[in-house]
């Protein structure tokens, strides 16, 4: 899932200055999960939006809808009646939300009150942790299926080095060393003898450093 | 006295000493190579960090520069954190150009640990790839896909004049645990690196366990040796510098010392006596107190 954590409202404010009518629009999917941008982060943050308004001595109606993904065009237009009227959406979705909103409606201005922060999953009750970070080519078959790009500090391919003491990372003690887990899971499985082979130097083109990526299936293109 | 340079040293199997300097955070290099002088005769190589500790300074290339026209043999350390796989290539050229031979190839500490945290991280290549690359160089061809032209290489571009560089790297014999570090040690061997600089040793037997390892892959070891200020200073190590624990006994031991440089030289001097019959050298670090390695080396009886 993609995890994502709410802006300081100190932050959204200076944002709505000059708006008189306000949307703030939820996302049930992801955001809900990592509770950041669904229904009931959206009622509080329209709430604290009207208490601001109005200690500020200014008129602004503040509104609020969630909808089940803002990430796809289809469930965006479902809000096509309901800006009506409106002159500024606030999107509690994640980065991809705000800018599908923005792409739907092009002559509305758009926000973010969300800090969009990582692909990853609730390792407990009200933590979400990293796992992935999209890059184009995975190699977790070779590193036990532990990914080195998300979970090592400095993305090593071959690692760990030489900060990785007592399994944490030498950026902080309370991170663990991807390397070391990876380590750790190679050796239970029997299989440390991967470590042999010296991984290549990674085509980052795949990656974020190739430009704004897309994925084209040509058999289901219209 | 010292007659041979770094390379030549170790392939003559002397005990070769090596000490590390730092740039300064300017352009002021009259401290760097007053150190350097009082060196003079006395050390093999002079290893010069690059944004040790991500804290910003001037280039180690330069540095390196500098010191190679007053007669020394530096040492070259390059780190993967700020540049990528075309600025690492470019510079390992700009140095044999320059004349420098020496290079050991570094991780390089997270820009978190230093004095620009807000840093883009690069790590493009890591060091073991870093190795590689060196090897590739020194067969006069470069880590390129595809021609200027656009065709694809498999084996990279030749180049017009390749690199003679004498690789090296380091390893972590008191890491704990063990094992992880010992298959980077026979990756970076396989990579192409020639020698070892290691950081602090302060185990013996530890550091006699990861000998065996070395000696079977004939690889050439220069233990770390460190010397601090004070019982404070070894707490900040320890704190502050990734991979380095310096540990309670000693800081125990220049805790209640009158004067507690004095006790961290003659413990220096001391563990350079140790290590002399375990190793081909020592790689001594003084953070900023590098006045201080002839004093040292005198303690050790060299
Ligand atoms: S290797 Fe790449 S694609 Fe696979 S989990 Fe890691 S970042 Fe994601
Ligand atoms: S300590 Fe481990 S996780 Fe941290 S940078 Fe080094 S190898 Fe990566």
């Amino acid at each position: 899932m993609i995890v994502a954590e709410q802006k300081d409202i100190a932050e959204i404010i200076p944002m709505t200055e000059g708006y008189q009518n306000i949307l703030v629009i939820g996302c049930d999917t992801c955001v809900t999960v990592c509770l950041a941008g669904g229904a009931k982060e959206v009622a509080i943050l329209a709430c604290s939006l009207r208490l601001a308004a109005r200690a500020r001595g200014k008129k602004v109606q503040v509104d609020e809808i969630s909808i089940e993904r803002q990430c796809e065009k289809e469930f965006v237009d479902s809000l096509q009646s309901t800006v009506r009227g409106h002159d500024l959406l606030i999107s509690m979705g994640c980065g991809i939300g705000v800018q599908t909103i923005a792409e739907q409606f092009p002559n509305l201005a758009v926000v973010p009150a969300l800090n969009t922060k990582l692909l990853g999953l609730p390792e407990r009750q009200g933590v979400w942790v990293e796992r992935c970070q999209a890059c184009g080519q995975c190699i977790l078959d070779k590193t036990g299926g532990i990914c080195p790009i998300s979970r090592c500090s400095k993305s090593l391919l071959n690692g760990p080095c030489g900060g990785s003491q007592n399994g944490k990372c030498e950026i902080n003690k309370e991170i663990d060393c991807g390397w070391h887990l990876i380590y750790e899971r190679l050796k239970s499985l029997g299989r440390l003898g991967c470590l042999e082979e010296i991984m290549p130097a990674k085509d980052w083109s795949r990656s974020r450093n190739g430009g704004p990526r897309k994925v084209i299936r040509e058999d289901m293109c219209l | 006295m010292v007659g041979l340079g770094f390379q030549q040293a170790l392939e003559q199997n002397q005990f070769v000493i090596t000490v590390e300097l730092a740039p300064p955070k300017g352009t002021d290099v009259s401290r760097m190579l007053a150190c350097a002088e009082r060196l003079k005769g006395r050390v093999h190589g002079i290893n010069v960090t690059d944004n040790q500790s991500a804290v910003m300074r001037l280039g180690s290339l330069a540095a390196c520069h500098l010191l190679k026209e007053r007669g020394f043999d530096p040492i070259y350390q390059i780190t993967c954190r700020d540049r990528n796989r075309l600025a690492l290539e470019s510079d390992l050229l700009s140095a044999a150009v320059l004349g420098i031979r020496n290079v050991l190839v570094l991780t390089g500490d997270h820009p978190t640990a230093g004095d620009h945290p807000e840093a883009k991280a690069v790590y493009d290549l890591d060091s073991t790839q870093l190795l590689q690359v060196i090897t590739r160089l020194n067969q006069g061809r470069d880590l390129s896909s595809r021609s200027s032209g656009g065709k694809p290489l498999v084996n990279g571009a030749t180049l017009a004049g390749g690199t003679n560089l004498f690789a090296g790297a380091v390893v972590n014999p008191e890491a704990n645990p063990l094992e992880p570090q010992i298959w980077r040690f026979f990756q970076k061997v396989a990579a192409g690196a020639r020698f070892f600089q290691t950081q602090a040793v302060y185990d013996l037997e530890r550091f006699d366990q990861f000998m065996g390892y070395a000696r079977e892959l004939g690889a050439k070891i220069l233990a770390g040796v460190l010397l601090v200020r004070s019982a404070a200073a070894a707490r900040y190590v320890n704190e502050h510098v990734p991979g380095v624990v310096v540990p309670e006994r000693v800081v125990k031991e220049l805790e209640p010392s009158a004067n507690p440089l004095e006790a961290g030289i003659r413990m220096a001097g001391q563990q350079i006596r140790h290590l002399r019959e375990r190793c081909d050298g020592v790689h001594i670090m003084a953070i900023g107190l590098e006045e201080h390695i002839p004093a040292v080396l005198d303690e050790a009886g060299i």
